[in-house]
């Protein structure tokens, strides 16, 4: 387990590396750069004091140097468009971001996964009934759920259409807080956990349908095992395996459904952050953002792979053994 | 299922082949005081005086621009005219026209004849680079499958790599880089290339695999014996036994594009406002306090759902019959 961890763990370490390096001299390259930002009257000492306090007047080699220098100190540098430490801004849409996924795949699971059992393992109309919700929903990727959910926030006015917080709740206490966040969330979920659970659900639905033909289910039923217990105890440890191995890559779904899904309902997470940053030439912002993102998905495979070994004994010895 | 999916899917495609005869309006063409317009009712009436029963027209005209409010003009009706100029059906402006099936968008210019023509920009630009992608995939699996090997290792790590990220924040920072204003072609190809670079790996991935193991069969065995070229072996032989997985991908792959497009565009990074694609449409609807009053707007998205749902269908019809465990 710990030889595993550990190669898990330098992964990560260079999936971060790699991530974060590439995007920060893809906007150093990119034509023009963020002095742009200062307007069409800024004089040309202003510019080249913007330049140098950003190295932009370094070559990118240099620049990279000295950039991963202060990153393994876990300094980011400083974004130009917030005028301020890039970790703190990165820290916080990261975190907006990852409650965003973490709430809307719990959401898909404990929609999905069911609904999967139950279509999976017995027919009727009901089934069928699932089944072709699915397959609509599958086909509403998030870009058209959030759009035609702020669609119908915009003409029933039953929840806010967009945004994390209203305007003045800062200053409040933070259970109103909370509450206001809590109002503004289902609608980004919804969005976003509709398709997954649908995925989830067919997934599960197949697998199950396996499981079940195989002897061991056979065996039970003949055996007289109760069909509830065969479906539960039985069939339903088998099936998890192709599931828990989606989770892994779900990761990187969720958070490039999540991109779209900041961007139209207007959350404040790494989606629309790296965006700005990334149209402004904010090169260190860019670069964070990257650098949250991998370690976001290092975890979540991460996650995913323990998920596998929990499910499955035989992967479990595989990669302890690896 | 399956065949309501091809069905579906043909008959999207026609329309988009079609669509310079089928649109009532040129896609670009401005009605200065229609802006944000709902759509035309079409009427079957009779006007007094005015000749025989048919489809008609009221011309809409503006009574407010401050409250976008538009009333019609009943004096006038004005009937449609089927097979003129090269059309299937319009009403001529000078005769009371537009006609807008799906009203007008913030410059007033016709939905639903840019409807028609963002299909041929949203499904050509995912057909070229679904078709590049599978091309490069099946080269560059195909070499590393028969020749083994380290680049095979190679590969394989590079997939793995490339199949973790998340792909619309590669897409996007790739294009963000470029200079954000280029001319429609340029992004047509740029597009193209940057959806091309992320599909492949995918697809080299499967068909390295079924290329690996289709080198040990005996026929394989019995070509090289021949004396054929290896180049010969790939392309002739081994490769075509890797066609059903293809059609497979290609159909992972166009809807995926269609909407890497349409996102892309609505955030601005796509093609120009002035060439119609689905996703340049779309912008018109992340004004979040218009959408309501003009849900005409989410047309493309209701587009965008046809083609995916086209795509689900033909391929997942195939459902198999669940097992019953009660008697």
């Amino acid at each position: 387990m710990g030889r595993f961890l550990a190669r898990r763990l330098l992964f990560a370490l260079i999936l971060v590396l790699v991530v974060s390096s590439a995007s920060l001299l893809l906007a150093r390259f990119a034509p023009g750069d963020v002095t742009a930002q200062l307007g069409p009257f800024a004089t040309p000492a202003e510019i080249a004091n913007t330049r140098a306090r950003f190295d932009l007047d370094r070559s990118p080699a240099a620049q990279w140097l000295l950039w991963a220098g202060r990153a393994i100190r876990f300094d980011f540098g400083d974004s130009f468009l917030y005028n301020r430490p890039v970790r703190g801004l990165v820290g916080r849409a990261a975190a907006n971001t990852a409650a965003l996924a973490v709430v809307a795949l719990a959401l898909a699971t404990i929609v999905g996964i069911p609904l999967g059992m139950f279509t999976g393992s017995r027919g009727g109309p009901a089934a069928a009934v699932v089944r072709g919700a699915s397959l609509l929903f599958l086909s509403v990727p998030p870009l058209l759920t959030s759009l035609f959910l702020v669609f119908i926030a915009a003409t029933t006015r039953l929840l806010p259409a967009g945004g994390m917080t209203s305007a003045g709740v800062l200053d409040t206490e933070w259970s109103a807080w909370l509450l206001d966040v809590a109002i503004h969330l289902p609608l980004p979920v919804l969005a976003l956990a509709l398709p997954i659970a649908a995925t989830l659900e067919r997934l599960q639905s197949q697998s199950m349908a396996d499981a079940l033909h195989q002897p061991f289910a056979v065996a039970a039923v003949a055996r007289g095992v109760a069909p509830r217990d065969v479906i539960a105890r039985h069939a339903w440890r088998v099936s998890l395996r192709p599931i828990c191995a989606v989770y892994g890559l779900a990761i990187g779904a969720l958070l490039s459904g999540s991109f779209v899904v900041e961007f139209v309902t207007a959350w404040p997470g790494l989606g629309r952050l790296m965006y700005e940053a990334l149209r402004a030439r904010d090169v260190y912002l860019v670069s964070g953002c990257a650098a949250m993102g991998g370690l976001l998905l290092a975890f979540g495979s991460l996650i995913g792979d323990l998920l596998l070994a929990a499910a499955d004994p035989r992967i479990r010895d595989a990669q302890v053994g690896a | 299922m399956k065949r309501a999916g091809r069905i579906l899917l043909a008959a999207i495609v026609s329309v988009a082949a079609a669509a310079p005869w089928l649109a009532p309006n040129p896609p670009d063409r401005v009605f200065e005081d229609l802006l944000y317009a709902p759509p035309t009712r079409l009427r079957f009436l009779a006007p007094e005086g005015f000749g025989a029963a048919g489809l008609y027209i009221y011309p809409q005209r503006l009574v407010s621009r401050l409250e976008r409010r538009f009333d019609d003009d009943r004096d006038r009706p004005a009937r449609l005219q089927w097979f003129t100029d090269g059309r299937l059906v319009t009403v001529p402006g000078a005769q009371g026209g537009p006609l807008l099936l799906l009203g007008a968008d913030r410059f007033g210019r016709d939905t639903f004849s840019r409807l028609l023509y963002g299909a041929r920009a949203s499904l050509g630009l995912a057909a070229v680079s679904t078709l590049l992608a599978l091309a490069i995939g099946a080269l560059v699996g195909g070499v590393a499958g028969y020749a083994g090997g380290i680049v095979d290792d190679l590969l394989a790590r590079f997939t793995d790599f490339v199949l973790v990220l998340p792909a619309i924040y590669v897409a996007l920072a790739l294009r963000s880089v470029m200079p954000l204003v280029l001319a429609p072609a340029t992004v047509f190809a740029l597009l193209g290339a940057i959806f091309a670079l992320l599909g492949w790996p995918i697809v080299a991935r499967g068909v390295r695999a079924i290329i690996a193991s289709e080198r040990e069969r005996d026929y394989a065995s019995a070509i090289h014996a021949l004396g054929a070229a290896p180049s010969r072996i790939l392309l002739r032989h081994l490769l075509p036994a890797a066609a059903g997985y293809l059609g497979v991908q290609a159909t992972l792959l166009l809807p995926a594009f269609v909407l890497a497009e349409a996102t892309l565009s609505y955030v601005g990074l796509g093609f120009p406002d002035s060439v119609p694609t689905w996703g340049t449409m779309l912008q018109d609807a992340s004004n979040v306090s218009l959408l309501a009053e003009a849900p005409w707007t989410l047309a493309p998205a209701a587009a965008i759902f046809m083609v995916v749902l086209a795509v689900n269908l033909a391929v997942q019809g195939t459902g198999r019959a669940p097992v019953q465990l009660e008697p």
